[in-house]
């Protein structure tokens, strides 16, 4: 069967460790491969953006690399794609970071930066803990986070996070220091987290199994 | 939530585990490999690598542990010791590390901590301080594991990593470090109160309720071990030594780690949720 296995491509535009997604991948069996390639995107069954950095610099290097058009030419036409960390938040609509621009708009909403300070307490910024997630409005059944419970941990790193304009893509919400906010989205055909599964442990690996079993990648 | 951090701190040198005492002296205790997977088992919640030599000869090995480890352990992975450059932190980062620590290279060059965390983002970029309580009382930073004097004002430089974008401080007492004889809360509550960002104490855990005694006070999100785990896991797995090479005498004599009291992470992670520090378990 490995001939006719859907090909996945983790899209690379030059920031960040992409080797653990990638390891990820293979643990559970997908046909995956790491490509800054236009065609590689367009010729792709399911695309996982992943990403550690920052916003602006990765908004320029998908456009330089024309990977921003083609993204969103394969999502509108309903290819699965898999948002992580700053991938996810490039997703939205805009970072309301000072000079930071536009992301690619397939979700309506915002990236914020978390406050220096929350009730006269020091927010320490970046978050960077093992944290749990709690669900929000939507089931997780025939999600990717079927079978993972209300309130395991999933390790977090970053220092903004997305506030979608319709609520009802929220899948989960987590509690950083008594500022709740939406940690992973399911809208249609794309499913993002704030957390990085691949960085998770067991439990995340499950989520990347979930994943490639919903969109018959395994 | 608010959960605070464990991380066993394994110190290579060539392709051997080894441990020191204030960071010299250094004992060889087994294969990397075999201590990362048995803490990733146990619940770690990140791990760090630091190559205690880190002559370019040597480099290459510290790249093999690495991306052997990636492969089966899914949770982050930091890597320090003789990182100069923005090229050496990329190869780092491209054999899969997800974090890297800078301590020499920064103090050398505190350009280099904006240009690299503008680069990869503040997240990936850790910055280790070595501090030494001069007889004045003053702490200053040093570098080349507690060896080369900087005569930089700890706290000072600290405030400058935050302002320069580092994502997080890895804070040693040098003093205390391989001695057991608990953190140095002074130092790393001042740091940490000091600073935005998180903060992670390192030097001088001996047993559980060092740990305690670190994490209750609320302002440090993580500690650093490595002697209460690894005299843990010698004593539960038998480490071949003959294959070993380097003074591996330490431990061959199997002598008792008097001062220790070695445990599990997962019973330290218990005894912390016992006195209501969250973590994950």
């Amino acid at each position: 069967m490995d001939g006719i296995k859907k090909k996945v491509v983790i899209i690379d535009y030059q920031l960040g460790n992409l080797f653990s997604v990638l390891q990820a991948c293979d643990t559970v069996g997908m046909n995956a491969k790491i490509s800054s390639e236009k065609e590689d995107i367009l010729n792709a069954d399911a695309l996982i953006l992943p990403g550690v950095g920052a916003f602006i610099e990765a908004m320029n290097n998908l456009k330089k690399l024309q990977l921003d058009v083609a993204i969103k030419q394969k999502v509108n036409n309903g290819a699965p794609i898999f948002g992580i960390c700053l991938g996810q938040q490039l997703l939205f609509t805009e970072s309301e970071e000072f000079g930071a621009g536009n992301g690619l708009d397939l979700i309506s909403g915002v990236i914020k930066r978390f406050p220096e300070k929350f009730e006269e307490r020091k927010i320490r910024v970046p978050h960077i803990a093992w944290n749990t997630i709690y669900k929000s409005i939507q089931n997780w059944e025939s999600t990717a986070l079927n079978e993972l419970a209300n309130d395991d941990f999933m390790y977090f790193i970053h220092s903004y996070y997305v506030k979608p304009e319709n609520d009802s893509c929220i899948l989960t919400l987590t509690n950083y220091d008594s500022i709740e906010y939406c940690s992973a989205i399911k809208l249609k055909n794309i499913f993002a987290t704030q957390f990085h599964p691949e960085k998770s442990a067991e439990k995340g690996i499950t989520i990347y199994k979930n994943w490639a079993k919903i969109h018959n990648l395994i | 939530m608010k959960s605070i951090r464990v991380i066993p701190r394994l110190d290579i040198k060539g392709p051997n585990l080894v441990k020191g005492i204030h960071l010299e002296g250094l004992r060889v205790l087994g294969k990397p490999a075999d201590f990362a997977k048995y803490y990733y088992e146990e619940g770690a919640d990140e791990l760090m690598f630091m190559d205690v030599v880190a002559s370019l000869y040597e480099r290459n090995s510290l790249h093999d542990i690495i991306s052997e480890t990636v492969k089966k352990i899914f949770i982050p992975i930091t890597v320090g010791g003789g990182l100069r450059s923005i090229y050496d932190i990329k190869e780092v980062l491209r054999v899969g590390a997800d974090k890297v620590c800078l301590n020499t290279a920064a103090i050398k060059n505190p350009q280099l901590i904006k240009e690299a965390s503008r680069m990869f983002g503040s997240s990936t970029i850790v910055i280790a301080i070595e501090a030494i309580k001069e007889p004045d009382g003053r702490y200053l930073a040093y570098t080349d594991n507690g060896r080369e004097y900087t005569g930089v004002d700890v706290f000072q430089w600290a405030q400058q990593v935050d302002e320069l974008g580092a994502g997080e401080i890895v804070i040693t007492s040098v003093d205390k470090e391989g001695t057991g004889q608990g953190f140095d809360l002074e130092l790393v509550s001042k740091i940490s109160n000091l600073v935005s960002i998180p903060v992670i104490a390192h030097g001088g855990a001996g047993k559980k309720e060092h740990a305690v005694d670190l994490l209750k006070q609320g302002t440090v999100s993580s500690a650093m071990i490595s002697s209460l785990f690894h005299y843990h896991f010698i004593k539960e797995n038998e480490s071949k030594a003959s294959d070993l090479e380097g003074n591996v005498e330490f431990l061959k004599q199997k002598r008792n780690f008097h001062i220790f009291e070695p445990c599990r992470i997962k019973d330290l992670k218990k005894r912390l949720i016992d006195n209501q520090i969250e973590c994950r378990i």
